[in-house]
């Protein structure tokens, strides 16, 4: 039965997963949170973990996921595979049909706008999915917020600052390294909580 | 053949850090540049169609890439069945290659970190890092709206189209609506919005003739 919902969450995921994996994120929060196979802390050391190991964040979750909700390898094989399987499918059709896609959908323009308004709803996913992050789980003290603040101004900078210099602004883009971001945050919250 | 896109995959795989996008120049580099399977323009194409299929773009192009050059380098000397099947054997080898990666570190991890999560240590970096997720998830908003509204920034509908990502949020948020909804009911409003405008457009030129 767990190994169904497992199935069924996971493909769902993969089936409306439109975007990337910041917009997967929020898909797969809603599904782990609805059936309580972790809670809203486990999941966002688990997306922590996913931006500083290889590969796609969806991939990483959905392996993550299966184990903790099955304790079983198989798990994360069922809901990794059942997040493919929906993308799997579209992809063989359209590459089944790739010639006329190229010529007649490229231009369509219900194709067209129904991609540009998905790239809208995204961001709705996106924001949403932070906002319910904000958790007295998450943000314990005033500790949490400087970090918060910290990491988003110094992920944000090297956009705002565009700097005649090259060389601090390839100092900036460093900084902004999500991988860098988290080690340091993680530093930081080692000096102040132990 | 299987092999090599294999190969490619899984280097490409174990060696790109935060996420799919991540990936695409160095899948460009193997595929196009140093492999010469597929040409820029396809590529680009692929990229196209890997980022409007629902999924995860990495493994999308993986899939697509698999196939074309299955497709392109089925061998004669093998039976019909086996060519016939190569382009999916192709895909296999590919999608394999792109997961096998993060799908063993991540269960490696899985195993592990509970077992020490309850570590005070672990705890205490854990505390530094939650927040700091939360702030990586929000930033890349700004750009990506600035982005949605390419080639015409806030033009043609931008900024109602923005408020609807604003609604979209408030009801995920606070609603607790499955993001599923929220998509599905985003291709209806296209779709019928963009009839209609059609429809207006008719009419429109039909008055003035």
């Amino acid at each position: 039965m767990l190994y169904l919902q497992l199935f069924i969450s996971f493909f769902k995921i993969g089936l409306f997963g439109f975007g990337g994996g910041l917009a997967i994120l929020s898909l797969i929060q809603h599904e782990v949170l609805a059936y309580g196979w972790m809670t809203e802390k486990e999941f966002v050391d688990i997306v922590a973990i996913s931006q500083v190991t290889p590969g796609p964040i969806g991939i990483n979750c959905a392996t993550y996921v299966g184990y903790t909700a099955t304790q079983s390898v198989w798990g994360s094989v069922l809901a990794t595979g059942a997040m493919i399987l929906p993308g799997l499918i579209i992809m063989l059709a359209v590459c089944k049909v790739y010639q006329v896609l190229r010529t007649r959908f490229a231009d369509n323009l219900y194709f067209q706008n129904t991609l540009r308004y998905l790239r809208f709803a995204v961001l709705g996913l996106i924001a949403a999915a932070a906002l319910l992050l904000v958790t007295p789980a998450t943000f314990i003290d005033p500790y949490s917020t400087i970090l918060f603040a910290a990491v988003f101004v110094l992920t944000i900078l090297p956009q705002l600052i565009r700097s005649p210099r090259p060389a601090l602004q390839r100092t900036l883009s460093v900084l902004s390294h999500p991988i860098l971001l988290i080690v340091l945050a993680g530093v930081a919250g080692y000096i102040i909580y132990s | 053949m299987l092999l090599q896109l294999f190969w490619t995959y899984l280097k490409v795989g174990t060696f790109t850090l935060g996420g799919g996008y991540a990936m695409l120049p160095l899948i460009q580099r193997e595929v196009v540049d140093y492999r010469r399977w597929i040409d820029e323009t396809e590529f680009l194409n692929m990229i196209a169609l890997a980022q409007s299929a629902p999924g995860l773009i990495a493994v999308n192009s993986a899939i697509f890439i698999g196939y074309q050059v299955g497709a392109k380098h089925i061998s004669p000397t093998k039976g019909r069945v086996l060519s016939r099947m190569y382009p999916y054997m192709a895909v296999a080898a590919a999608v394999a290659g792109a997961v096998l990666p993060s799908f063993v570190i991540i269960l490696a991890i899985a195993m592990v970190f509970a077992n020490y999560s309850h570590l005070p240590a672990v705890e205490a970096v854990m505390k530094g890092v939650r927040p700091a997720v939360v702030a990586l998830i929000a930033a890349p908003l700004l750009r990506m709206a600035m982005k949605a509204n390419n080639p015409k920034p806030f033009r043609d509908g931008g900024i109602a189209l923005l408020t609807w990502s604003l609604a979209a949020a408030m009801l995920i948020w606070l609603a607790h609506v499955s993001p599923v909804y929220i998509i599905l009911a985003t291709i209806v409003l296209a779709l019928l919005c963009t009839w209609l405008g059609e429809h207006h457009r008719m009419r429109h030129n039909k008055a003035a003739k």
